[in-house]
Protein backbone atom coordinates (compact mmCIF):
# COMPACT_ATOMS: atom_id res chain seq x y z
CA UNK A 1 0.00 0.00 0.00
CA UNK A 2 1.33 3.42 -0.92
CA UNK A 3 0.46 6.29 1.34
CA UNK A 4 -2.46 8.52 0.47
CA UNK A 5 -2.54 11.94 2.07
CA UNK A 6 -6.12 13.10 2.46
CA UNK A 7 -5.12 16.57 3.63
CA UNK A 8 -5.10 17.21 -0.13
CA UNK A 9 -8.91 17.10 -0.01
CA UNK A 10 -8.97 20.68 1.17
CA UNK A 11 -10.67 23.44 -0.75
CA UNK A 12 -8.46 26.29 0.54
CA UNK A 13 -5.44 24.36 -0.76
CA UNK A 14 -6.71 23.43 -4.22
CA UNK A 15 -9.41 26.06 -4.69
CA UNK A 16 -7.18 28.51 -6.56
CA UNK A 17 -6.28 25.79 -9.09
CA UNK A 18 -9.74 24.40 -9.54
CA UNK A 19 -12.28 27.26 -9.35
CA UNK A 20 -11.85 28.49 -12.91
CA UNK A 21 -11.90 25.01 -14.42
CA UNK A 22 -14.92 23.98 -12.36
CA UNK A 23 -16.89 26.98 -13.53
CA UNK A 24 -15.83 26.25 -17.11
CA UNK A 25 -17.02 22.62 -16.87
CA UNK A 26 -20.42 23.72 -15.55
CA UNK A 27 -20.71 26.54 -18.08
CA UNK A 28 -19.73 24.23 -20.93
CA UNK A 29 -22.36 21.71 -19.84
CA UNK A 30 -25.07 24.36 -19.65
CA UNK A 31 -24.08 26.03 -22.92
CA UNK A 32 -23.85 22.74 -24.80
CA UNK A 33 -27.20 21.53 -23.43
CA UNK A 34 -29.09 24.68 -24.37
CA UNK A 35 -27.28 25.12 -27.70
CA UNK A 36 -27.46 21.40 -28.45
CA UNK A 37 -31.20 21.22 -27.81
CA UNK A 38 -31.83 24.31 -29.96
CA UNK A 39 -29.74 23.11 -32.88
CA UNK A 40 -30.89 19.53 -32.32
CA UNK A 41 -34.55 20.57 -32.60
CA UNK A 42 -33.82 22.30 -35.90
CA UNK A 43 -32.04 19.16 -37.14
CA UNK A 44 -34.92 16.94 -36.02
CA UNK A 45 -37.49 19.13 -37.79
CA UNK A 46 -35.31 19.09 -40.91
CA UNK A 47 -35.12 15.29 -40.81
CA UNK A 48 -38.87 14.99 -40.52
CA UNK A 49 -39.69 17.58 -43.17
CA UNK A 50 -40.92 16.64 -46.62
CA UNK A 51 -38.02 18.42 -48.34
CA UNK A 52 -35.57 15.75 -49.50
CA UNK A 53 -32.56 18.06 -49.48
CA UNK A 54 -33.17 19.08 -45.87
CA UNK A 55 -33.62 15.43 -44.88
CA UNK A 56 -30.38 14.45 -46.57
CA UNK A 57 -28.37 17.31 -45.06
CA UNK A 58 -29.66 16.72 -41.53
CA UNK A 59 -29.34 12.94 -41.59
CA UNK A 60 -25.81 13.08 -43.04
CA UNK A 61 -24.81 15.53 -40.34
CA UNK A 62 -26.31 13.47 -37.53
CA UNK A 63 -24.94 10.15 -38.76
CA UNK A 64 -21.45 11.57 -39.30
CA UNK A 65 -21.29 13.08 -35.83
CA UNK A 66 -22.57 9.88 -34.28
CA UNK A 67 -19.94 7.71 -35.93
CA UNK A 68 -16.88 9.76 -34.87
CA UNK A 69 -15.43 9.78 -31.34
CA UNK A 70 -15.96 13.06 -29.50
CA UNK A 71 -12.21 13.36 -28.96
CA UNK A 72 -11.65 13.35 -32.72
CA UNK A 73 -14.41 15.93 -33.23
CA UNK A 74 -12.71 18.14 -30.63
CA UNK A 75 -9.40 17.79 -32.45
CA UNK A 76 -11.01 18.51 -35.84
CA UNK A 77 -12.74 21.68 -34.68
CA UNK A 78 -9.66 22.87 -32.84
CA UNK A 79 -7.75 22.45 -36.09
CA UNK A 80 -10.35 23.78 -38.52
CA UNK A 81 -12.00 26.72 -36.73
CA UNK A 82 -8.85 28.89 -36.96
CA UNK A 83 -8.71 28.11 -40.70
CA UNK A 84 -12.35 29.02 -41.13
CA UNK A 85 -12.27 32.33 -39.31
CA UNK A 86 -8.66 33.22 -40.03
CA UNK A 87 -7.40 33.63 -36.49
CA UNK A 88 -6.63 31.25 -33.63
CA UNK A 89 -9.22 30.87 -30.88
CA UNK A 90 -8.66 29.47 -27.43
CA UNK A 91 -9.21 25.84 -26.51
CA UNK A 92 -12.14 26.82 -24.27
CA UNK A 93 -14.04 28.66 -27.01
CA UNK A 94 -13.27 25.87 -29.47
CA UNK A 95 -14.61 23.32 -26.98
CA UNK A 96 -17.87 25.24 -26.65
CA UNK A 97 -18.47 25.33 -30.40
CA UNK A 98 -17.56 21.64 -30.72
CA UNK A 99 -19.85 20.52 -27.93
CA UNK A 100 -22.87 22.34 -29.34
CA UNK A 101 -22.20 20.89 -32.80
CA UNK A 102 -21.61 17.38 -31.45
CA UNK A 103 -24.39 17.21 -28.87
CA UNK A 104 -26.91 18.63 -31.36
CA UNK A 105 -26.67 15.33 -33.25
CA UNK A 106 -27.58 13.37 -30.12
CA UNK A 107 -30.28 15.77 -28.95
CA UNK A 108 -31.83 15.72 -32.42
CA UNK A 109 -32.37 11.95 -32.14
CA UNK A 110 -34.02 12.45 -28.75
CA UNK A 111 -36.23 15.24 -30.10
CA UNK A 112 -37.17 13.14 -33.12
CA UNK A 113 -38.20 10.23 -30.91
CA UNK A 114 -40.12 12.66 -28.68
CA UNK A 115 -42.02 14.20 -31.58
CA UNK A 116 -42.81 10.78 -33.02
CA UNK A 117 -44.21 9.76 -29.63
CA UNK A 118 -46.99 12.35 -30.01
CA UNK A 119 -50.11 10.65 -31.41
CA UNK A 120 -50.94 11.54 -35.01
CA UNK A 121 -54.35 12.71 -33.89
CA UNK A 122 -52.76 15.66 -32.09
CA UNK A 123 -51.25 16.91 -35.35
CA UNK A 124 -54.52 16.34 -37.17
CA UNK A 125 -56.41 18.18 -34.43
CA UNK A 126 -54.03 21.11 -34.75
CA UNK A 127 -54.55 21.20 -38.49
CA UNK A 128 -58.31 21.06 -37.98
CA UNK A 129 -57.96 24.14 -35.78
CA UNK A 130 -56.49 25.90 -38.81
CA UNK A 131 -52.92 26.02 -37.42
CA UNK A 132 -50.11 26.24 -39.93
CA UNK A 133 -46.95 24.09 -39.59
CA UNK A 134 -45.15 26.55 -37.30
CA UNK A 135 -48.14 27.08 -35.04
CA UNK A 136 -48.84 23.38 -34.88
CA UNK A 137 -45.27 22.61 -33.83
CA UNK A 138 -45.01 25.50 -31.38
CA UNK A 139 -48.44 25.21 -29.76
CA UNK A 140 -49.33 21.53 -29.99
CA UNK A 141 -46.50 19.11 -30.73
CA UNK A 142 -43.32 20.53 -29.19
CA UNK A 143 -44.72 21.44 -25.73
CA UNK A 144 -45.94 17.86 -25.23
CA UNK A 145 -42.88 16.33 -26.83
CA UNK A 146 -40.49 18.31 -24.63
CA UNK A 147 -42.35 17.28 -21.49
CA UNK A 148 -42.03 13.63 -22.49
CA UNK A 149 -38.38 14.14 -23.35
CA UNK A 150 -37.40 15.93 -20.15
CA UNK A 151 -35.95 12.89 -18.31
CA UNK A 152 -34.01 11.79 -21.40
CA UNK A 153 -32.68 15.32 -21.87
CA UNK A 154 -31.45 15.37 -18.29
CA UNK A 155 -29.83 11.95 -18.64
CA UNK A 156 -28.07 13.16 -21.76
CA UNK A 157 -26.95 16.26 -19.82
CA UNK A 158 -25.32 14.03 -17.18
CA UNK A 159 -23.47 12.16 -19.93
CA UNK A 160 -22.56 15.52 -21.44
CA UNK A 161 -21.15 16.72 -18.11
CA UNK A 162 -18.99 13.59 -17.96
CA UNK A 163 -17.93 14.13 -21.55
CA UNK A 164 -16.74 17.67 -20.84
CA UNK A 165 -13.68 16.04 -19.23
CA UNK A 166 -12.60 15.05 -22.76
CA UNK A 167 -11.57 18.65 -23.50
CA UNK A 168 -8.35 17.29 -21.99
CA UNK A 169 -7.48 16.38 -25.60
CA UNK A 170 -7.13 20.03 -26.58
CA UNK A 171 -5.73 21.08 -23.18
CA UNK A 172 -8.67 23.27 -22.21
CA UNK A 173 -8.76 24.22 -18.54
CA UNK A 174 -11.70 22.32 -17.07
CA UNK A 175 -12.39 20.71 -13.69
CA UNK A 176 -10.24 17.66 -14.41
CA UNK A 177 -7.36 19.72 -15.76
CA UNK A 178 -7.53 22.05 -12.75
CA UNK A 179 -7.37 19.13 -10.33
CA UNK A 180 -4.57 17.52 -12.30
CA UNK A 181 -2.54 20.75 -12.22
CA UNK A 182 -3.17 21.10 -8.48
CA UNK A 183 -2.01 17.51 -8.00
CA UNK A 184 1.16 18.07 -10.00
CA UNK A 185 2.06 21.38 -8.39
CA UNK A 186 1.34 20.19 -4.86
CA UNK A 187 3.10 16.86 -5.42
CA UNK A 188 -0.09 14.82 -4.89
CA UNK A 189 -1.18 13.53 -8.33
CA UNK A 190 -2.73 10.32 -6.99
CA UNK A 191 -4.96 12.18 -4.55
CA UNK A 192 -5.90 14.64 -7.29
CA UNK A 193 -7.24 11.88 -9.57
CA UNK A 194 -9.10 10.29 -6.65
CA UNK A 195 -10.67 13.62 -5.77
CA UNK A 196 -11.68 14.11 -9.41
CA UNK A 197 -13.45 10.74 -9.32
CA UNK A 198 -15.22 11.66 -6.07
CA UNK A 199 -16.36 15.08 -7.31
CA UNK A 200 -17.69 13.76 -10.63
CA UNK A 201 -19.37 10.82 -8.90
CA UNK A 202 -21.15 12.93 -6.30
CA UNK A 203 -22.42 15.37 -8.94
CA UNK A 204 -23.52 12.78 -11.49
CA UNK A 205 -25.02 10.42 -8.93
CA UNK A 206 -27.14 13.10 -7.26
CA UNK A 207 -28.25 14.40 -10.65
CA UNK A 208 -29.27 10.92 -11.77
CA UNK A 209 -31.31 10.47 -8.57
CA UNK A 210 -32.99 13.79 -9.33
CA UNK A 211 -33.78 12.59 -12.84
CA UNK A 212 -35.47 9.49 -11.39
CA UNK A 213 -37.69 11.73 -9.25
CA UNK A 214 -38.59 13.88 -12.25
CA UNK A 215 -39.27 10.79 -14.32
CA UNK A 216 -41.88 9.65 -11.80
CA UNK A 217 -43.63 13.04 -11.90
CA UNK A 218 -43.63 13.22 -15.68
CA UNK A 219 -45.03 9.72 -15.94
CA UNK A 220 -48.18 10.77 -14.08
CA UNK A 221 -48.75 13.63 -16.51
CA UNK A 222 -48.26 11.29 -19.43
CA UNK B 1 -3.41 23.47 -47.31
CA UNK B 2 -1.77 21.21 -49.80
CA UNK B 3 -3.36 17.80 -50.16
CA UNK B 4 -0.15 15.86 -50.00
CA UNK B 5 -1.13 12.21 -49.63
CA UNK B 6 2.45 11.09 -50.10
CA UNK B 7 2.90 12.06 -46.48
CA UNK B 8 1.80 8.55 -45.54
CA UNK B 9 4.79 7.10 -47.41
CA UNK B 10 7.28 9.10 -45.35
CA UNK B 11 9.59 7.32 -42.98
CA UNK B 12 8.71 8.50 -39.49
CA UNK B 13 12.21 9.45 -38.32
CA UNK B 14 14.15 10.35 -41.49
CA UNK B 15 11.20 11.87 -43.37
CA UNK B 16 12.28 10.14 -46.62
CA UNK B 17 9.60 8.98 -48.98
CA UNK B 18 9.69 5.22 -49.28
CA UNK B 19 8.66 3.45 -52.48
CA UNK B 20 5.57 1.28 -52.05
CA UNK B 21 4.72 3.16 -48.90
CA UNK B 22 5.59 0.32 -46.53
CA UNK B 23 8.86 0.38 -44.63
CA UNK B 24 11.23 -2.59 -44.87
CA UNK B 25 13.16 -3.97 -41.92
CA UNK B 26 13.43 -1.37 -39.18
CA UNK B 27 11.93 1.43 -41.27
CA UNK B 28 8.43 2.57 -40.46
CA UNK B 29 6.29 4.82 -42.61
CA UNK B 30 3.28 6.75 -41.37
CA UNK B 31 1.15 4.18 -43.17
CA UNK B 32 2.78 1.41 -41.11
CA UNK B 33 2.16 3.42 -37.99
CA UNK B 34 -1.46 4.09 -38.93
CA UNK B 35 -1.97 0.35 -39.41
CA UNK B 36 -0.55 -0.55 -36.04
CA UNK B 37 -2.56 2.26 -34.40
CA UNK B 38 -5.73 0.79 -35.92
CA UNK B 39 -4.65 -2.57 -34.55
CA UNK B 40 -4.29 -1.09 -31.06
CA UNK B 41 -7.70 0.57 -31.26
CA UNK B 42 -9.32 -2.71 -32.29
CA UNK B 43 -7.39 -4.70 -29.66
CA UNK B 44 -8.34 -2.34 -26.85
CA UNK B 45 -11.96 -2.05 -28.01
CA UNK B 46 -12.53 -5.77 -28.59
CA UNK B 47 -10.95 -6.82 -25.28
CA UNK B 48 -12.90 -4.14 -23.43
CA UNK B 49 -16.04 -5.37 -25.16
CA UNK B 50 -15.51 -8.86 -23.75
CA UNK B 51 -14.93 -7.45 -20.24
CA UNK B 52 -17.96 -5.15 -20.56
CA UNK B 53 -20.35 -7.84 -21.78
CA UNK B 54 -19.26 -10.43 -19.22
CA UNK B 55 -19.35 -8.07 -16.23
CA UNK B 56 -22.44 -6.24 -17.49
CA UNK B 57 -24.29 -9.51 -17.94
CA UNK B 58 -23.41 -10.71 -14.43
CA UNK B 59 -24.15 -7.41 -12.69
CA UNK B 60 -27.34 -6.77 -14.65
CA UNK B 61 -28.63 -10.25 -13.85
CA UNK B 62 -27.74 -9.90 -10.15
CA UNK B 63 -29.83 -6.73 -9.93
CA UNK B 64 -32.96 -8.61 -10.96
CA UNK B 65 -32.62 -11.44 -8.40
CA UNK B 66 -35.88 -11.95 -6.47
CA UNK B 67 -35.39 -10.50 -2.94
CA UNK B 68 -36.35 -13.78 -1.29
CA UNK B 69 -33.16 -14.40 0.67
CA UNK B 70 -30.64 -12.14 2.38
CA UNK B 71 -27.98 -13.47 0.01
CA UNK B 72 -30.00 -12.44 -3.02
CA UNK B 73 -30.56 -8.97 -1.62
CA UNK B 74 -26.84 -8.48 -1.05
CA UNK B 75 -26.02 -9.67 -4.54
CA UNK B 76 -28.61 -7.28 -5.99
CA UNK B 77 -27.06 -4.46 -3.96
CA UNK B 78 -23.62 -5.40 -5.28
CA UNK B 79 -24.96 -5.14 -8.82
CA UNK B 80 -26.47 -1.73 -8.14
CA UNK B 81 -23.35 -0.33 -6.45
CA UNK B 82 -21.18 -1.61 -9.32
CA UNK B 83 -23.44 -0.03 -11.91
CA UNK B 84 -23.78 3.34 -10.17
CA UNK B 85 -20.06 3.53 -9.41
CA UNK B 86 -18.85 2.91 -12.94
CA UNK B 87 -21.64 4.86 -14.58
CA UNK B 88 -21.20 8.15 -12.74
CA UNK B 89 -17.49 8.80 -13.22
CA UNK B 90 -16.23 10.05 -16.61
CA UNK B 91 -14.40 7.39 -18.58
CA UNK B 92 -11.27 9.52 -18.79
CA UNK B 93 -11.12 9.89 -15.00
CA UNK B 94 -11.64 6.15 -14.62
CA UNK B 95 -8.77 5.56 -16.99
CA UNK B 96 -6.50 7.80 -14.91
CA UNK B 97 -7.55 5.88 -11.80
CA UNK B 98 -6.61 2.56 -13.42
CA UNK B 99 -3.42 3.88 -14.92
CA UNK B 100 -2.02 6.12 -12.15
CA UNK B 101 -3.87 5.53 -8.89
CA UNK B 102 -4.33 1.76 -8.65
CA UNK B 103 -0.68 0.84 -9.42
CA UNK B 104 0.41 3.49 -6.90
CA UNK B 105 -1.76 2.03 -4.15
CA UNK B 106 -1.24 -1.64 -4.98
CA UNK B 107 2.41 -1.55 -5.91
CA UNK B 108 2.42 -5.21 -6.97
CA UNK B 109 0.33 -4.18 -9.99
CA UNK B 110 3.07 -1.90 -11.33
CA UNK B 111 4.34 -4.65 -13.63
CA UNK B 112 0.94 -5.13 -15.31
CA UNK B 113 1.08 -3.74 -18.88
CA UNK B 114 -0.75 -0.44 -19.16
CA UNK B 115 -2.95 -1.71 -21.98
CA UNK B 116 -4.47 -4.24 -19.57
CA UNK B 117 -5.36 -1.43 -17.18
CA UNK B 118 -6.93 0.53 -20.04
CA UNK B 119 -8.96 -2.50 -21.12
CA UNK B 120 -10.21 -2.99 -17.56
CA UNK B 121 -11.04 0.71 -17.23
CA UNK B 122 -12.91 0.93 -20.51
CA UNK B 123 -14.53 -2.47 -19.96
CA UNK B 124 -15.82 -1.76 -16.45
CA UNK B 125 -17.07 1.68 -17.51
CA UNK B 126 -19.08 0.12 -20.34
CA UNK B 127 -20.19 -2.82 -18.18
CA UNK B 128 -22.28 -0.37 -16.16
CA UNK B 129 -24.18 0.56 -19.29
CA UNK B 130 -24.53 -3.07 -20.38
CA UNK B 131 -25.78 -3.92 -16.89
CA UNK B 132 -28.55 -1.32 -17.24
CA UNK B 133 -29.60 -2.80 -20.57
CA UNK B 134 -29.54 -6.37 -19.31
CA UNK B 135 -31.58 -5.42 -16.26
CA UNK B 136 -34.23 -3.62 -18.29
CA UNK B 137 -34.31 -6.58 -20.69
CA UNK B 138 -34.93 -9.08 -17.90
CA UNK B 139 -37.52 -6.78 -16.29
CA UNK B 140 -39.36 -6.46 -19.59
CA UNK B 141 -40.01 -10.22 -19.69
CA UNK B 142 -43.46 -11.37 -18.59
CA UNK B 143 -43.44 -12.60 -14.97
CA UNK B 144 -44.79 -15.93 -16.20
CA UNK B 145 -41.40 -16.79 -17.69
CA UNK B 146 -39.78 -16.77 -14.27
CA UNK B 147 -42.66 -18.73 -12.71
CA UNK B 148 -42.58 -21.26 -15.54
CA UNK B 149 -38.88 -21.84 -14.89
CA UNK B 150 -39.61 -22.32 -11.18
CA UNK B 151 -42.43 -24.72 -11.98
CA UNK B 152 -39.99 -26.77 -14.04
CA UNK B 153 -37.96 -27.18 -10.86
CA UNK B 154 -35.06 -25.07 -12.14
CA UNK B 155 -32.68 -23.53 -9.64
CA UNK B 156 -32.26 -19.75 -9.77
CA UNK B 157 -29.06 -20.15 -11.78
CA UNK B 158 -30.72 -22.57 -14.20
CA UNK B 159 -33.75 -20.34 -14.70
CA UNK B 160 -31.48 -17.41 -15.58
CA UNK B 161 -29.23 -19.43 -17.86
CA UNK B 162 -31.93 -21.43 -19.63
CA UNK B 163 -35.01 -19.21 -19.59
CA UNK B 164 -34.58 -15.55 -18.65
CA UNK B 165 -31.22 -14.53 -20.14
CA UNK B 166 -31.67 -16.15 -23.57
CA UNK B 167 -34.85 -14.13 -24.12
CA UNK B 168 -33.69 -10.93 -22.39
CA UNK B 169 -30.44 -10.77 -24.35
CA UNK B 170 -32.29 -11.08 -27.64
CA UNK B 171 -34.54 -8.22 -26.61
CA UNK B 172 -31.65 -5.90 -25.73
CA UNK B 173 -29.59 -6.61 -28.84
CA UNK B 174 -30.28 -3.16 -30.38
CA UNK B 175 -29.00 -1.16 -27.37
CA UNK B 176 -26.10 -3.61 -26.95
CA UNK B 177 -25.21 -2.91 -30.57
CA UNK B 178 -24.91 0.78 -29.86
CA UNK B 179 -22.83 0.06 -26.74
CA UNK B 180 -20.49 -2.07 -28.86
CA UNK B 181 -20.12 0.87 -31.25
CA UNK B 182 -19.60 3.20 -28.30
CA UNK B 183 -16.65 1.11 -27.12
CA UNK B 184 -14.91 1.64 -30.45
CA UNK B 185 -15.45 5.39 -30.10
CA UNK B 186 -14.65 5.54 -26.38
CA UNK B 187 -11.39 3.65 -26.89
CA UNK B 188 -10.13 6.98 -28.25
CA UNK B 189 -9.63 8.22 -24.67
CA UNK B 190 -6.73 5.76 -24.35
CA UNK B 191 -4.57 8.40 -26.05
CA UNK B 192 -4.45 10.16 -22.66
CA UNK B 193 -2.45 7.30 -21.14
CA UNK B 194 -0.15 6.96 -24.15
CA UNK B 195 -1.60 3.85 -25.78
CA UNK B 196 -0.48 4.12 -29.41
CA UNK B 197 -4.01 3.88 -30.82
CA UNK B 198 -5.68 5.93 -33.56
CA UNK B 199 -6.30 9.18 -31.66
CA UNK B 200 -2.80 9.08 -30.22
CA UNK B 201 -1.50 8.58 -33.76
CA UNK B 202 -3.62 11.47 -35.07
CA UNK B 203 -2.30 13.91 -32.48
CA UNK B 204 1.31 12.75 -32.69
CA UNK B 205 1.64 12.41 -36.47
CA UNK B 206 -0.32 15.60 -37.08
CA UNK B 207 2.21 17.47 -35.01
CA UNK B 208 5.27 15.75 -36.50
CA UNK B 209 4.27 16.26 -40.13
CA UNK B 210 2.48 19.61 -39.71
CA UNK B 211 -0.17 18.13 -42.00
CA UNK B 212 -2.83 17.04 -39.54
CA UNK B 213 -5.75 17.16 -41.98
CA UNK B 214 -4.69 14.03 -43.88
CA UNK B 215 -3.89 12.22 -40.65
CA UNK B 216 -7.19 13.20 -39.01
CA UNK B 217 -9.12 12.21 -42.14
CA UNK B 218 -7.53 8.77 -42.25
CA UNK B 219 -8.16 8.20 -38.56
CA UNK B 220 -11.76 9.44 -38.76
CA UNK B 221 -12.51 7.14 -41.67
CA UNK B 222 -11.00 4.16 -39.82
CA UNK B 223 -13.14 4.89 -36.75
CA UNK B 224 -16.27 5.13 -38.87
CA UNK B 225 -15.41 1.91 -40.73
CA UNK B 226 -14.72 0.06 -37.47
CA UNK B 227 -17.94 1.24 -35.84
CA UNK B 228 -19.95 0.37 -38.94
CA UNK B 229 -18.40 -3.12 -39.09
CA UNK B 230 -19.29 -3.74 -35.46
CA UNK B 231 -22.81 -2.55 -36.20
CA UNK B 232 -23.16 -4.99 -39.15
CA UNK B 233 -21.76 -7.92 -37.13
CA UNK B 234 -24.10 -7.24 -34.21
CA UNK B 235 -27.09 -6.95 -36.57
CA UNK B 236 -26.09 -10.23 -38.17
CA UNK B 237 -25.99 -11.89 -34.75
CA UNK B 238 -29.36 -10.35 -33.92
CA UNK B 239 -30.96 -11.75 -37.06
CA UNK B 240 -29.28 -15.17 -36.70
CA UNK B 241 -30.36 -15.63 -33.10
CA UNK B 242 -33.89 -14.32 -33.51
CA UNK B 243 -36.60 -16.68 -32.24
CA UNK B 244 -39.31 -16.87 -34.92
CA UNK B 245 -42.58 -15.40 -33.80
CA UNK B 246 -41.40 -14.18 -30.43
CA UNK B 247 -39.14 -11.15 -30.29
CA UNK B 248 -39.42 -8.77 -33.20
CA UNK B 249 -37.00 -5.96 -33.87
CA UNK B 250 -39.51 -3.48 -32.47
CA UNK B 251 -39.80 -5.10 -29.05
CA UNK B 252 -36.77 -3.30 -27.62
CA UNK B 253 -37.31 -1.48 -24.34
CA UNK B 254 -36.26 2.13 -23.82
CA UNK B 255 -32.50 2.53 -24.04
CA UNK B 256 -32.10 4.49 -20.82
Amino acid sequence: MGNIDFTFFNWSLIGPYVTKGFIFSLWLTLFATVGGIALGTVLALMRMSSNRVLVLVASTYVNTMRSIPLVMVLLWFFLLIPFAIGKPIGAELSAMVTFVAFEAAFFSEIVRAGIQSIPRGQVAAGQAMGFNYGQNMRLVVLPQAFRNMLPVFLTQTIILFQDTSLVYAISANDLLKGLETAGKNLGRPIEAYLLAAVVYFVMCYSLSKLVQQIQKKVQIIR
Amino acid sequence: MAWDWEIFCKETTTGEIIKGCLGQGGDQTYLNWLGSAWGWTLTVAMSAMVVAFVMGLIMGALRTLPPTTAGNRWLARLGTVWTELFRNIPVLVQLFIWYFVIPAIFTSLKSVPSVVMVVLGLGFFTSSRVSEQVRSGIESLPKGQRYAAMAMGFSTFQSYRLVLLPMALRIVMPPLTSEAMNIIKNSSVAFAVSIAELTFFARQSGEETSQPVQMYLAVTVLYAVSALTVNRVMNWIEVKTRVPGFVGASAAPATH
